[in-house]
């Protein structure tokens, strides 16, 4: 086939291809997403009528979420929820947990160093390494800006 | 005399038995639509190993074994051994089939697997280089997802074109004589690349290879659909198929109404959730054996062209932004 052909191929294919109801997602993804924000609030709302500081509660709030994930993960609840509510479950922080622990689990058989060592950020890899690297960035604007008197 | 046949095809001047042939799959594929046609279902998907890759050693070894029970054969009688699977480096067949001791040759043609250890077993019989071997090969959902796809228990949403691969093994005893049904005829496959780049549409990626693959089998056997009782496509799914019937009607061929995909057929679409079909090389290999076989065993299918189709996907030049080509082997069964 030559590129002509193939890209004519790829335009038929896509007729021809069903796919998820966009809106369907979206409501979804709204409801799901917003329980777990929900839930995420109900935890500051008692951690702060416990006494705790803004900081602190917060800090609690993201600790609780991320170990529910890790624990659904490992009940196979989590993928389940996730084929349902779709980015409603990837955006959240508990996305994030799944992302860590679903390789963690896959990759135990192949040890504790090659296995989960080497294989546990294999899908959150990106995040990490560009979040770190675009707040470096963001550093480096802010320090010239405060050198040069922009801020 | 040649058996060459026109461009890409055999047509052997003693046709070669099929003796003995067997399944061995999963929970799933045992509650789907043909459950009660395959030689073992195993609830458990470990299959009482301790990783997926094991677990699939598991199901060729198992499945080879009923083969040849099913044949009346000691495995010293067993020349050589056609197999592959869809992991790297096909560990599922060397880990499977090691401790039988017998002659290997590892193949890899992804989901086509069957086809080509079909292929090449009959030729190999054929030729007179063996008077019994095995062609075997065997798919795993978990290892597949393992190695081209998510850890299992990472959250996200399937497209409505992914097949679900199926968790399963076939294998068939080829020889010179016995058996009530032969391998007349094989077309290789070429591999045919348009272009397509979406790993989670692969019947789409296969279609033009199966395709390719028919049209020459006719055009080389001066067939038409109609002397087939049943041409069978490996894993094609209802998208793939789709296309598969628009390629081969613009070609002037009609297939649609002896047209079956192994895929489609393995699996209840709705009420098992796998979306476009089934596919690895488990599903053309064990459909074929338990639910295809039998019937041109018994005279039902008189003549049947069996096209699995491969999706040749890699992680690695799937990630350097190369497409996925497809492959395709055909092999004519007869009832004798």
């Amino acid at each position: 086939m030559d590129k002509i052909q193939q890209k004519e191929y790829e335009t038929y294919v896509k007729s021809v291809t069903p796919v998820h109801s966009l809106p369907k997602n979206m409501a979804k993804a709204f409801l799901v997403g917003g329980l777990i924000c929900v839930l995420g609030q109900f935890i500051l709302n008692v951690a702060k009528n416990a006494g705790l500081n803004e900081t602190d509660a917060a800090s609690w709030c993201s600790m609780i979420l991320v170990l529910l994930s890790v624990l659904f993960t490992g009940w196979n609840i989590y993928p389940r929820l996730a084929k349902f509510g779709g980015a409603g479950t990837l955006v959240p922080i508990t996305g994030f947990a799944n992302s860590v622990a679903a390789p963690a689990i896959e990759f135990q058989k192949e040890g504790q160093v090659f296995g989960i060592g080497c294989k546990i950020f294999t899908i959150c890899g990106p995040v990490i390494l560009y979040g770190i690297f675009s707040s470096w960035v963001l550093g480096l604007i802010y320090w010239a800006g405060k050198l040069f008197g922009w801020f | 005399m040649s058996q060459m046949i026109g461009e890409q095809s055999v047509c052997f001047e003693n046709p070669v038995s099929i003796l003995g042939a067997a399944s061995v799959v999963g929970k799933k594929e045992g509650e789907g639509p043909l459950g009660s046609y395959f030689d073992m279902v195993c609830d458990d998907p470990m299959m009482g190993c301790k990783c997926w890759e094991e677990a699939e050693s598991t199901l060729q070894k198992e499945a080879a074994q009923l083969a040849m029970a099913k044949a009346n054969l000691d495995k010293q009688r067993i020349r050589m051994i056609f197999a592959g699977d869809l992991l790297a480096q096909s560990i599922a067949s060397s880990f499977g089939i090691m401790d039988f001791r017998i002659p290997v040759y590892g193949l890899y043609g992804a989901c086509s697997t069957m086809g080509e250890a079909m292929s090449l077993g009959a030729m190999a019989v054929a030729g007179g280089y063996g008077d019994c071997v095995l062609s075997l090969t065997s798919s795993h959902f978990a290892s597949a997802e393992k190695e081209f796809r998510f850890p299992l228990a990472y959250g996200n949403q399937r497209p409505l074109s992914a097949s679900w691969t199926v968790t399963g093994s076939g294998a068939c005893v080829l020889g010179k004589t016995g058996g009530k049904a032969v391998i007349t005829g094989v077309t290789a496959g070429k591999i045919i690349d348009n272009g397509l780049k979406d790993s989670m549409n692969m019947g789409a990626c296969m279609a033009t290879a199966a395709s390719d693959t028919i049209y020459h089998n006719l055009i080389d056997f001066q067939r038409s659909p109609k002397d087939y009782d049943k041409i069978i496509t490996g894993d094609l799914g209802s998208i793939g198929q789709k296309i598969l019937w628009d390629i081969l009607g613009e070609r002037g061929i009609d297939i649609r109404n002896n047209h079956m995909d192994c895929g489609i057929e393995i699996f209840d679409q709705e009420k098992q959730d796998t979306h476009a079909g089934g596919s690895g090389c488990g599903c053309a290999a064990s459909v074929f054996v338990s639910y295809i076989l039998p019937k041109i065993e018994s005279g039902e299918w008189k003549r049947v062209l069996f096209v699995p189709t491969g999706a040749l996907l890699s992680k690695v030049s799937f990630s350097e932004g190369n497409s996925v080509p497809g492959i395709a082997h055909g092999v004519v069964v007869d009832t004798k």
